[in-house]
Parts: C-alpha cells; sequence; structure tokens
C-alpha cells in the first residue's frame, strides 16, 4: 500500500469534541484520551473512509501553508499512533461505516 | 397447605426499609437487621428521607464478614440487562428496568456506600452529569467547586471555608444537569473531614482546578485543559462503552458551560477571599 492509496475512518469506540482549535478524542475503551492541533483535526475531520488520503493532504498542505513533504510525514506519524490505539481505522481501499 | 396460628413473617425476618435520597434521587434499601439500618440511619443523617417514593430498592442480604476474602478493586459491568457491581467486600446487581436491586455485604456502612456511590455514578452518566472528585460548598447560595487528585487540597479548602459557606461534600461533589444549568448537591460522601455535607443545592458558578502554591492566584484555564483535568477527577466505573462516551459529552458539555479556573493557593483561610 503506498500513502497516496491510503483511506481514514473513525473508530466507533471513541468520542470526540472540538475545543477551540483542538479536537479532544476520548477511547471509550480505556479511556485515554487525546488531543489534535489545528492541523490534526483537519486530517480527524476529513476521516470518512471515502477521501483518499493524498487528497486530504493537499488540502492540508493548502491551509496552512506545509510543504508536501513535511505534511506526509507529520501525518504518517499522526496517523500509526491514532493506529495503535485503535481510533483510526486504515485501509487500502474506502472503509464503510 | 398453609398452617394454623403461624405467623409467614416472624419479627427476626421482616423486612426494614429506609429510604435514603441524594441529588434528588430517593433509593430505599431493605434489610432484616435493625442494627444495620441504625448504623445507616447515624451515617446518612439529614439524607434519610422517611416521606419519598423510592425510585430504585435494593435488598441489602447481609453476610458475615469472613464471606468474600479478595482486595479486587471494583468492576461494574452490564450483563443481559442488569448492572453487576463486584468489589472485594461486596456483590451487588441492579436492574433498572425492574428498578430492583440486591446487594450482599457484610454489616458495615462502607460497602454499602460504596455501592451507592456506583449507582449514583450510573444514573448520572445518562442525564449529563456525573460525581466528581471535588470538594464544594455554597456561598450566597452560588456553589463552588474545587477539584483535584489526593492531595490535591480538596478537604484543606473545606476546613479552611468560613461560616457564612455551606458545605456540600469534602470529597465527592455531586453535579446535576438541570435544565440549562448545572448544580452541585451535598452528598454524604466524605472524605478526610468524616462529616457527611449539607443536604441543599445550589448552581454552580465556578470549578477551581487546585493547585498548593506560595501564594493565592486564580488563572483561567483552556476549555481543552479544563476537559482534560476533569476527565481525570470524574468517578466512574463501569466498562461499558456508551456509558463511557456519555461521560466524555457530559464533561464536554459542562466545560463550555461553567467557568473552570486554576486556583493555586497557600493553605490558609485567605484563599476563601477570592471565591464568591
Amino acid at each position: 500500500m503506498t500513502p497516496a492509496d491510503k483511506y481514514l475512518a473513525k473508530s466507533s469506540d471513541i468520542a470526540a469534541r472540538v475545543l477551540g482549535d483542538e479536537t479532544i478524542i476520548m477511547s471509550s475503551i480505556d479511556s485515554t484520551l487525546f488531543s489534535l492541533n489545528a492541523t490534526a483535526t483537519v486530517i480527524w475531520q476529513a476521516a470518512d473512509g471515502k477521501t483518499p488520503l493524498a487528497r486530504i493532504i493537499k488540502n492540508v498542505c493548502e491551509e496552512f501553508d506545509v510543504a508536501p513533504e513535511r505534511a506526509w510525514k507529520d501525518a504518517e506519524e499522526l496517523i500509526e499512533k491514532l493506529v495503535e490505539h485503535g481510533i483510526l481505522l486504515v485501509s487500502d481501499h474506502p472503509i464503510q461505516q | 397447605m398453609v398452617g394454623y396460628g403461624v405467623p409467614m413473617e416472624t419479627a427476626s425476618t421482616k423486612s426494614i426499609e429506609m429510604v435514603i435520597e441524594i441529588g434528588g434521587i430517593p433509593i430505599a434499601m431493605q434489610t432484616t437487621d435493625p442494627t444495620f439500618i441504625a448504623i445507616l440511619k447515624k451515617r446518612y443523617g439529614d439524607y434519610v428521607n422517611a416521606v419519598t417514593n423510592p425510585e430504585f430498592t435494593f435488598a441489602v442480604d447481609l453476610v458475615p464478614p469472613d464471606t468474600f476474602h479478595s482486595d479486587a478493586d471494583a468492576e461494574v459491568w452490564l450483563s443481559n440487562g442488569e448492572w453487576r457491581l463486584e468489589r472485594g467486600d461486596f456483590r451487588a446487581s441492579w436492574n433498572p428496568e425492574s428498578r430492583q436491586g440486591t446487594i450482599r455485604q457484610s454489616s458495615n456502612p462502607y460497602s454499602f456506600d460504596s455501592v451507592l456511590r456506583i449507582v449514583h455514578t450510573l444514573l448520572l452518566a445518562r442525564t449529563g452529569g456525573f460525581l466528581l472528585h471535588a470538594s464544594s460548598g455554597v456561598r450566597n447560595g452560588k456553589a463552588f467547586l474545587f477539584s483535584g487528585l489526593s492531595e490535591a487540597g480538596k478537604t484543606t479548602m473545606a476546613r479552611l471555608a468560613p461560616p457564612d459557606v455551606a458545605l456540600l461534600t469534602d470529597e465527592a461533589s455531586y453535579v446535576r444537569k438541570v435544565g440549562d444549568e448545572y448544580l452541585a448537591y451535598g452528598t454524604p460522601f466524605a472524605g478526610e473531614l468524616g462529616e457527611p455535607g449539607k443536604n441543599i443545592s445550589a448552581p454552580i458558578a465556578a470549578l477551581y482546578l487546585l493547585a498548593k502554591s506560595a501564594e493565592n492566584r486564580i488563572e483561567p484555564i483552556e476549555t481543552s485543559m479544563a476537559l482534560r483535568r476533569i476527565m481525570r477527577n470524574i468517578l466512574f466505573f463501569a466498562h461499558d462503552k456508551e456509558l463511557v462516551q456519555l461521560v466524555f459529552e457530559s464533561a464536554c458539555a459542562f466545560v463550555t458551560k461553567v467557568p473552570v479556573f486554576q486556583l493555586s493557593f497557600f493553605p490558609d483561610q485567605r484563599v476563601w477571599e477570592l471565591i464568591g
């Protein structure tokens, strides 16, 4: 799977709320809390299972004036962490929810 | 066959009922042991309500002190529509549909008190409220909450309260959403102070997150930080995805409605000059 082929979806085992510039996500499995900054919030909100990651990153670059290489690196790190805690799903196909 | 002249209930097996109303929710307990009733009446004092119809009833089955041996922490889970509550010192179940429950424990008030706390956390979770590790008091008709982990100063704030403050609790604050506002209720759930709070309620004016310091200072705190700190201090025991999500939603709604501050304080009475 190349990064451009990835699709993201939020787990159903979470609760999330945008507060100011941050998104606070709670895993309802273990009550762990995660805080996403404004950039990460854009990725999180776009994680609908249908939008390819490449398009999400493109939007981030345009909205925050970030270089694509940097945006990809940061996104990969974020996705890895969220997947590890079971609050984000990732697939090389669109995800039905 | 019914025997002639034989009472169906003897004095020793007759069930006695007592209603304990906390946060406006009356819960009855039934036992055959008048001594245990007397212990609870003394402990719950003003929270014993002799006239209200209970919303829920628990039959307490008193067992010998050595029946349970485990020091296990509380476990709470839903099984076939019935809540199961277990800890080293008790086994309880509660069916929200039938509004009936049972508690097996020895004749001590602490186990019963813990079951009561857990049941209230379950009831509050569905109505936008929660039990918070916080002391609280009412001044000039408004409630102020002081929250923090152990040693943060909850009981210290309660001890330092001037005479015009009615203490609601020094340990577990009872927060309910009523209409558009949040009310704090007194609770009998005491901490180090060892005294039940006053059985009154008032709209919550502010929540202070405690930090001991060399000086007294109130600082605003970002809503997201307030949420993270509150989530650490909400009392909730159930392993239940839906209710955990509801508690999170309740905490989010609370921090967006009620002002939350950091209160750095030096432990003497001057800190109360900043409150109210």
